[in-house]
């Protein structure tokens, strides 16, 4: 599988504002990659740069081989991927069919193409019964899943969602999130930029933050583990500092007593290092009554990394 | 460039254009309008006058003129929506990542201001040249309309006028945020013209074919001038980030 995007010391100054910094990074086909950070972190820019729709100031980037920076190569990439920009952007006036059925013009997709597409997508989506009525009647929710089928209409290799759940109603949320599930099954390349940790956290493979810069990538579970360590917690019928020192004794400095029954402890591979852990607590004389991991969130992450400013996974 | 891309930006446009009210009116009605009041204006006032017939029919041909003003008037009801109206429905976007050039999408959306304002204007003229030959070839004893100077007014200075009126609402475009400004400031592509207009009817200038030859050769120097300052302004970059 190769690289379905890719990225080197991206750069976008817009006057003396510094809009994206140097971003490096490299999207595999068909995974599902998540872009997090703050409201004027580049997020947006970064994605305007990759689909073409404006010039980077300096760096490197390439879609599916081609590059975004050889104008006889632009109206490629623009062929090839799919964008479903945070506001919806659909003619108001026109029915939902029309809409669609002008973007498979704009993107020369046959009379045929279009009529099974569209249906298919609408079908999927749920508003096949809805395609003959005027888009400015619909709810939010509706307009989303008519942008979200024009951005899937052409069969992108790969599909650029900003802030795809932004401002619905729970409902409309979930069938975005379930539909974005469906073409991660389909092996689709996906770059989701979006605010919702969670969502981040149930859909992409690999998660990027940032904040004019990148400042960290990988798995959730990667960042977690790279940020926070791991940490282990003792639940003890009684905690004494004889215990503290026990579990010190074994070459662990971070060890933390929290109230009066339980103990902190950081570990690099709990599998081996707990039980090694409670033998010493017990010879120790401690009374221990279970042990758990703690496990900082998606959002304890990306908070410590936002604030911190980072350092690139 | 590919004219099919633009063609079915066109066919878009037509098909948005439709469910706005205010645009098939401003199509229908203005053209209607002047096409009727001008040619009765000539023949109410000098009717009780003992015109003569060489006099009268000199007036009706001179009011042909006003057609250039039409021409210029009603790209700039249809191309400011054309263009602001996107940004204001946040519609660009999504249009400006299709795979289409700049020039194409420009084309497309100057084809889809200037058919129907030509057309209009075509239609208003019609119904002119037959309210003139009705009304007045009692009295000059001829239909004095369509001449060689009508024509040259309709075929020549008044295409040329629009499109100059399409270039400058879509410059006016890039500047404006709202559709009402776009169309104060695209409107006032008529002042120019109207002196065509007002020259005719002091004399100083005759709609004639040699006179219009030169509003012509004038009107299209400065359709190829704004054409370089509109290509320069419709960048898609300048589109998505600069434009206020």
């Amino acid at each position: 599988m190769g690289s379905a995007i890719e990225a080197e010391g991206l750069t976008k100054i817009f006057g003396s504002t510094t809009a994206v910094q140097g971003v490096t990074l490299k999207v595999e086909e068909g995974e599902v990659f998540g872009f997090l950070g703050p409201n004027g972190a580049g997020k947006t820019t970064t994605v305007r740069m990759l689909c073409c729709l404006i010039s980077k100031t300096s760096g490197e980037a390439s879609i599916g081989g081609y590059s975004i920076g050889r104008r006889d190569e632009q109206l490629k990439i623009r062929k090839i991927v799919g964008i479903l920009p945070e506001n919806v952007g659909l003619y108001e006036e026109l029915t939902a069919y029309r809409n669609l059925d002008f973007y498979g013009r704009m993107f020369d997709r046959s009379e045929q193409q279009r009529r099974e597409e569209i249906e298919k997508l609408l079908k999927m989506l749920g508003i096949w019964e809805k395609r003959n009525e005027t888009v400015g009647t619909f709810s939010k929710g509706m307009k989303q899943k008519v942008a979200i089928a024009r951005a899937l209409l052409h069969e992108p290799e790969v599909i650029f969602l900003d802030e795809p759940t932004a401002n619905l109603d729970p409902e409309s949320a979930r069938t975005t999130r379930d539909f974005i599930l469906e073409l991660k099954k389909e092996k689709r390349t996906i770059f989701l930029n979006t605010h919702n940790l969670d969502e981040a956290q149930r859909v992409c493979d690999r998660i990027g933050v940032l904040k004019t810069s990148l400042i960290a990538v990988g798995s959730p579970d990667e960042l977690r583990a790279s940020l926070w360590g791991r940490k282990t917690v003792v639940h003890l019928v009684r905690l004494n500092d004889r215990l503290v020192e026990a579990v010190r004794g074994l070459g662990i400095r971070n060890v933390e007593a929290v109230g009066e029954d339980k103990l902190l402890i950081d570990v690099q591979d709990p599998d081996s290092e707990n039980p090694a852990i409670v033998g010493a607590i017990v010879r120790a004389g401690g009374e221990v009554r279970f042990v758990t991991e703690l496990r900082p969130t998606l959002e304890d992450v990306y908070l410590k990394l936002v604030k911190s400013g980072g350092t690139a996974g | 460039m590919r004219l099919s891309k633009s063609w079915t930006l066109t066919m878009k446009e037509f098909a948005v254009y439709r469910r706005k009210k205010y645009i098939v009116f401003s199509l229908l009605a203005i053209p209607l309008l002047l096409s009727l009041i001008f040619p009765l204006s000539v023949l109410l006032t000098t009717s009780s006058n003992d015109v003569p017939s060489n006099v009268l029919a000199g007036l009706l041909e001179n009011e042909v003129t006003i057609f250039i003003i039409l021409a210029a008037l009603l790209p700039a009801v249809i191309s400011s929506y054309s263009i602001i109206g996107e940004k204001v429905e946040k519609s660009l976007e999504p249009l400006l990542a299709t795979p289409a050039t700049d020039g194409e999408l420009l084309l497309g959306k100057s084809l889809a201001a200037f058919i129907p304002s030509i057309g209009a204007t075509y239609a208003g003229a019609c119904v002119y040249i037959a309210a003139v030959d009705i009304l007045a070839s009692g009295r000059l004893g001829y239909a004095p309309l369509p001449d060689w100077n009508s024509a040259a007014v309709l075929l020549l200075a008044a295409p040329l006028a629009c499109l100059f009126s399409v270039e400058f609402s879509v410059i006016i475009s890039s500047r404006v945020n709202d559709i009402r400004s776009a169309q104060q400031l695209g409107s006032l592509v008529i002042l120019p013209l109207l002196a065509i207009f007002l020259l005719g009817q002091t004399g100083t200038l005759a709609p004639n074919v040699y006179d219009m030859l030169i509003v012509s050769g004038i009107l299209l120097a400065a359709d190829v001038l704004l054409s370089f300052v509109l290509r320069a302004t419709f960048q898609r970059e300048e589109i998505l980030t600069k434009w206020r």
